[in-house]
């Protein structure tokens, strides 16, 4: 369209620079583009696929200048057309959607607890939390079998302390992710399936915020299809959320 | 120059481009997009007499080149739209804006209707019959032509602003709706709330819409709404908006040609934030195009 307007648009054409399978089924994109609206870790982008009639929401699993990554996972269709993208292609994009995770809540030992591909948005948030000053990041991975995990070298990396259960047990604990959450932190902070945002939720006895997951129909607040009942009232999970309090949840 | 203004039942609009109710909330949030001043009006999200959360999700469903929704009327109710969301949109849009209603008795509409038209924010109240997500409501006025004759006589009789009665194309005549509600004294139609579909999940193999069918709208549906508009309008001397899968000025035109006075722009707002600045900014390279000079010079055009 006019390009008069493109200058302060939240919607842009990003360019692929690289899309590779990481582990199962769950690939890897770096995307390059004007980002200026990820504000926060927690974020998200929805994604313009072409033939698909709505965007795929995808949390930001890194974010460095104009240089954006998506970890996602082929679950369907349009996450499976997404899979084939080839570097140079032109991605459509909608960007900074969302409220993400509250950096000053993490007093001085945060914990980040990822289940699956719930892990991504947690490399962005672990990554902010070092830049500001903290150094005391445990992280707690979850994953159903070893093919599965992702992300675990890249949170040693940056200095993070690492614990990974798996449901098989073919890496790291045999178990689920509350049953390698480190004692004595300060707070939580959690992206997973519902199932364990719950047990995280109701288990661990600090206060904690949790990215929650819905069916969306627009992504930005228009349509009110992801709408969760709260304890403070109807919230989106794309406009208010995805990140809550997790004392605000009805689990 | 081209002359984009339109006229509709007295309301002067710089433009006939309205996001359509259900698409774009009580409007200030696209603030957050663009300057929303740029459009011709606002419908906004449906009101009921009191709050509502609405259908269990999920709520809606991919189609090709649409989709399927059944939200279920959430709103916080009249009295908050008016304490809360009015002064918010006020904020942030000069305009007047179109208060849409609805309800499960006749009553309900009339109290709605009567607190909504009585705000200087608001130009025109369109009451929406057809929603097909709500069951013993919506729909059910929209599809018998005598409950539609009754809510319109009782909006009417506590209105003072224009009523556009929005009707389902879920009838077998959708002509006969229209004019049952223009015997009850409307001041216009508009048309088309969404058509009844549903999709099932291949893996689960269940229905994906937690209440199993919805409301199916974008592209897809555009053939079908333009029929509708252009068979009400031979049907009735009512204003027309013009609504279903529109997502460019040439849909625009086209359902302006069919009869409508002015659009509304719905699901496309869902996939492009920025669908109905972008359609307005289009306008008059199409109407040149086409050797439009003035937009209300071709409603029903393209009719003999």
């Amino acid at each position: 369209m006019t390009e008069i307007f493109e200058q302060t648009d939240r919607m842009s054409d990003f360019e692929l620079i690289q899309n590779t399978l990481i582990a199962k089924d769950v690939y890897k994109m770096t995307l390059v583009g004007d980002a200026r609206f990820i504000t926060s870790p927690g974020q998200f982008v929805n994604v313009k696929i072409e033939g698909f009639f709505l965007r795929r929401p995808i949390s930001v699993c890194d974010l460095e200048g104009d240089r954006l990554t998506l970890v996602y996972k082929v679950v369907g269709n349009g996450t499976d057309v997404m899979s084939r993208w080839q570097k140079g292609k032109k991605v459509n994009l909608l960007t900074g959607l969302g409220n993400g995770y509250d950096l000053s809540l993490a007093g001085e030992r945060p914990v980040l607890i990822g289940g699956g591909v719930g892990c991504p948005p947690l490399y962005f948030l672990a990554k902010r939390l070092k830049s500001m000053g903290c150094d005391d990041i445990s992280v707690a991975l979850g994953f159903n079998s070893a093919c599965d995990m992702i992300l675990q070298e890249e949170f040693v990396a940056l200095g993070c302390d690492v614990k990974v259960a798996t449901v098989d047990g073919s890496a790291g604990v045999k178990g689920v992710v509350t049953d390698v959450v480190g004692r004595d932190r300060t707070h939580f902070y959690a992206c997973g399936s519902p199932a364990m945002l719950r047990a995280v939720s109701t288990t661990l006895d600090i206060g904690g915020s949790v990215s929650m997951e819905a069916r969306m129909g627009c992504g930005f607040g228009a349509c009110m299809g992801c709408s969760l009942p709260t304890k403070n009232g109807t919230k989106r999970v794309c406009k208010e959320g995805p990140v809550f309090d997790a004392e605000e949840i009805i689990w | 120059m081209v002359d984009l203004s339109v006229c509709l039942s007295g309301l002067e609009l710089d433009n006939p481009i309205i996001p359509a109710s259900g698409t774009f909330g009580f409007g200030y949030e696209f603030a957050e997009f663009y300057d929303i001043n740029v459009l011709g009006s606002i419908a906004l999200k449906g009101t009921t007499r009191e709050g509502r959360y609405g259908n269990p999700l999920p709520r809606v469903a991919e189609c090709t080149e649409g989709l399927i929704n059944s939200v279920g009327l959430q709103n916080p109710g009249v009295d908050r739209v008016i304490s809360e969301e009015l002064p918010k949109l006020k904020e942030k849009f000069r305009k007047k804006a179109i208060a849409n209603i609805s309800g499960f008795c006749v009553s309900d509409y009339s109290y709605a209707a009567s607190r909504l038209d009585a705000q200087e924010q608001i130009g025109l109240l369109e009451v929406n019959i057809s929603c097909p997500n709500v069951h013993a409501g919506g729909m059910s006025f929209g599809t018998d032509a005598k409950s539609a004759y009754e809510v319109t006589k009782a909006v009417k009789a506590v209105a003072k602003k224009p009523v556009f009665v929005k009707l389902t194309p879920n009838v077998t005549s959708i002509a006969d709706i229209a004019k049952a509600c223009e015997d009850a004294g409307a001041d216009g139609i508009s048309l088309i709330n969404t058509v009844l579909g549903m999709r099932i999940d291949l893996r689960t193999k269940k229905p994906v819409i937690a209440n199993k069918v919805g409301g199916f709208s974008g592209r897809a549906i555009f053939p079908i709404a333009l029929r509708a508009v252009y068979e009400v309008y031979e049907a009735v001397k009512l204003p027309i908006m013009g609504m279903g899968g529109v997502a460019s000025a040439d849909d625009a035109i086209e359902m302006m040609l069919a009869g409508a006075t002015a659009v509304q722009v719905g699901a496309q707002n869902l996939v492009d934030p920025y669908a109905c600045r972008d359609i307005i900014a289009s306008l008059p390279a199409a109407m040149e195009k086409y050797g439009i000079s003035s937009l209300k010079q071709i409603i029903g055009g393209a009719h003999a």
